[in-house]
């Protein structure tokens, strides 16, 4: 099957009409172009979204306060209220499933700025937080440590603080650890700073929030009990679309809320919005691949095409040998061959030239800087080899019928046109 | 070495049928060289063909050299061929594509001989028919004279049972037929058996045997006197 008699052959026939060959490979060639152009892209965009989500806890939802607007037990509507501490642990016990629940609070924004360090200024978010936040959020410590539950208990006065803050109000190679920020008239130190692990960044307030222990932030601000909102993680493997009636119908009941008051508790499920992304790539990949087959459908009918007048031409020829005693299947053989061997070829030159407009493209992200949602459009190895795969066999397919039209002609009746 | 008992042919033609060849019975021995003869129509291609196994018979019995040659698929029938037949036709039909050597190297190539093997063979019939050195020509550089005598070396390549050449002189000056039948002629001398159809009594006479075909049935069956090619060339 791999004699060099028959690659030969094959070589001979498919160079005797060079134009006619090139013209059909360019067909399977585009159709592999436009599926791996597809595909890249589509990879570009979904790696630019996941890149906002990434080190983003997915399976949150979170969680307000708003006003009511049903009476109930007495109370009336349009009533403001707070969730407490207390819902904390209610959640908790009531629900089983969840991973953290994180009970947040912050500062109202300030007309001017409301940090101080010396002779600078800054106006920041300023949040009370527990330790687990940073298990929801995309931040790593870079420098000093994240505030822990000693902290906590004890009520120190410490923050965390952006790299972003460090910045503006720091000289570049100043040590920030044990330096005091003064926020809202209140003396913090900073043990910490944190950086987002996404480094498409660069925007107004990435890195420059506060982060200051709940219980500290409570006491330093005096809100009591109160939690300004709630942001909660399902554990690995639930889902917490499927755990946030539950978790709302439990904070309705302890803040004494009609269970059909829809709009007393505002939430925002991050999870279902997540899960439409991913669904959408899906649909991308399905309609890159549908397009992209398509295309190379066109092509291949173009090399069976071209194939059928290859046989036409060499009727005679092919009877010539099978009155040489060439068996039928050595001939089906030979014809399907050159058919894989033409599509495999042009799919390759397809696929080169797809990757080199890959890289093309990649290089000039790289120079111009970071687009919004794309990002290193690639294709993987696999469908790459599944792309070679879909050749062959589209290459079997396209030799199929020409080569049994080519048998099927009696030895006699290919010798008789003259 | 060729054995025909009472072969029908025929062949339909929308509703009609025509009956082509009507019973014919034919044996030849080996070493022979055996013209067959007559007008167009007389139905001497189809019994070459059925000879050849290009064509399948309706009625009767056709045995090569003690094999029984009946329902043939393609691939048996191409196996026979290869290993009975020699094929020389009116048209040459070498593969144009191909160089000399290579055309005569074809039916080594289909037995799986080797490549070196087969190079060589090719070479040796090549010399056989004196262009040993237009071996790296393409058909299209050659007469058609030398065109046939590759095709008889083609045919010969493969060391067939019996030779079967459709009119080989038929599109040559009579100079050029001498010379391919001079050809034919030596090689039946060295013992091969060969059945020539042709139309031109010359070349008939220059067999050693001549069947008249009229109207699908043989009219005449007679041993000639050989006439050498040679005498003309």
């Amino acid at each position: 099957m791999f004699s060099k008699d028959r690659w030969k052959e094959i070589l001979e026939v498919l160079s005797s009409n060079m134009l006619r060959t090139v013209a059909t490979a360019f067909g399977v060639g585009w159709g592999i172009f436009i599926l791996i152009i597809l595909l890249a892209a589509g990879k570009g965009l979904e790696n630019g979204i996941r890149q906002d989500f990434n080190g983003v806890a997915t399976n949150t939802m979170f969680m307000w306060t708003e006003t009511t607007t049903l009476p109930y037990q007495g109370l009336p509507e349009g009533r403001e209220f707070n969730f407490k501490l207390g819902d904390v642990d209610l959640i908790r016990r009531n629900v089983p499933g969840l991973r953290i629940i994180s009970p947040r609070n912050r500062l109202r924004p300030t007309e001017g700025d409301n940090v101080i360090r010396g002779t600078e200024t800054g106006k920041y978010r300023v949040y009370g937080d527990y330790p687990e936040i940073i298990q929801q959020n995309p931040f790593y410590v870079a420098h000093g440590r994240f505030f822990n539950y000693n902290d906590i208990d004890e009520k120190r006065k410490v923050v965390v603080i952006g790299d972003g803050i460090r910045q503006d109000l720091y000289e570049k190679d100043e040590e920030v650890l044990g330096t005091n920020l003064r926020i809202s008239g209140v003396n913090f130190m900073v043990v910490g700073t944190y950086k987002e692990k996404t480094s498409n960044g660069g925007g107004e307030n990435s890195e420059r929030e506060i982060f200051v222990p709940f219980t500290t932030f409570s006491q330093a601000f005096n809100r009591a009990d109160n939690v300004g909102w709630m942001a909660i993680t399902a554990a690995d493997g639930g889902s917490i679309s499927e755990l946030s009636e539950a978790i709302i119908q439990t904070v309705k009941q302890s803040r004494k809320v009609h269970p059909d008051d829809k709009r007393a508790i505002g939430f925002f499920d991050l999870y279902a919005q997540y899960n439409r992304v991913e669904s959408l790539f899906g649909a991308l990949k399905f309609i890159a691949f549908f397009v992209g087959v398509l295309v190379l459908i066109s092509g291949i009918i173009g090399v069976s095409n071209i194939m059928l007048i290859v046989i036409k031409e060499r009727t005679k020829e092919i009877g010539i040998r099978r009155a040489l005693g060439e068996n039928p299947w050595s001939i089906k053989q030979q014809i399907l061959m050159e058919s894989i061997f033409l599509t495999i070829i042009s799919g390759m030159v397809g696929i080169i030239f797809g990757a080199l407009s890959i890289f093309g493209i990649n290089s000039l992200l790289d120079v111009v800087g970071p687009v919004d949602m794309f990002l290193n459009p690639s294709v993987s190895l696999g469908v790459v080899l599944v792309a070679l795969l879909i050749l062959v066999v589209s290459g079997l397919l396209a030799g199929f019928i020409p080569a049994n039209s080519a048998i099927k002609v009696r030895p006699i009746e290919a010798l008789r046109t003259e | 070495m060729i054995k025909i008992e009472n072969l029908h042919k025929s062949y339909k033609m929308g509703s009609n049928s025509l009956h082509v060849l009507k019973g014919i019975n034919f044996s030849v021995e080996e070493g022979e060289l055996v013209a067959i003869m007559g007008s167009s129509g007389s139905g001497k291609s189809t019994l070459l063909n059925i000879l050849g196994m290009l064509d399948g018979l309706d009625e009767g019995s056709y045995t090569l050299d003690g094999v029984p040659i009946k329902d043939l698929n393609e691939t048996k029938a191409a196996n026979y061929r290869n290993k009975f037949l020699g094929f020389v036709f009116q048209s040459f039909n070498l593969i144009n594509y191909k160089n000399a050597m290579e055309n005569v190297a074809l039916p080594l190539y289909y037995q799986k001989v080797g490549r070196k093997e087969r190079q060589e063979k090719a070479l040796k019939y090549l010399e056989q028919v004196g262009l040993k050195e237009w071996a790296t020509h393409l058909p299209s550089e050659l007469s058609g004279g030398q065109k046939q005598r590759v095709a008889i070396a083609r045919a010969m390549a493969a060391e067939p049972k019996v030779l079967l050449a459709d009119e080989p002189t038929g599109a040559l000056d009579s100079t050029t037929s001498y010379e391919v039948m001079d050809l034919i002629q030596k090689i039946n001398d060295l013992g091969n058996t060969i059945l020539v159809v042709t139309h031109e009594p010359d070349i008939a006479n220059m067999c050693k045997r001549i069947v008249h075909l009229k109207d699908g049935v043989i009219v005449e069956d007679k041993k000639v006197k050989q006439v050498r090619a040679s005498e003309y060339v």
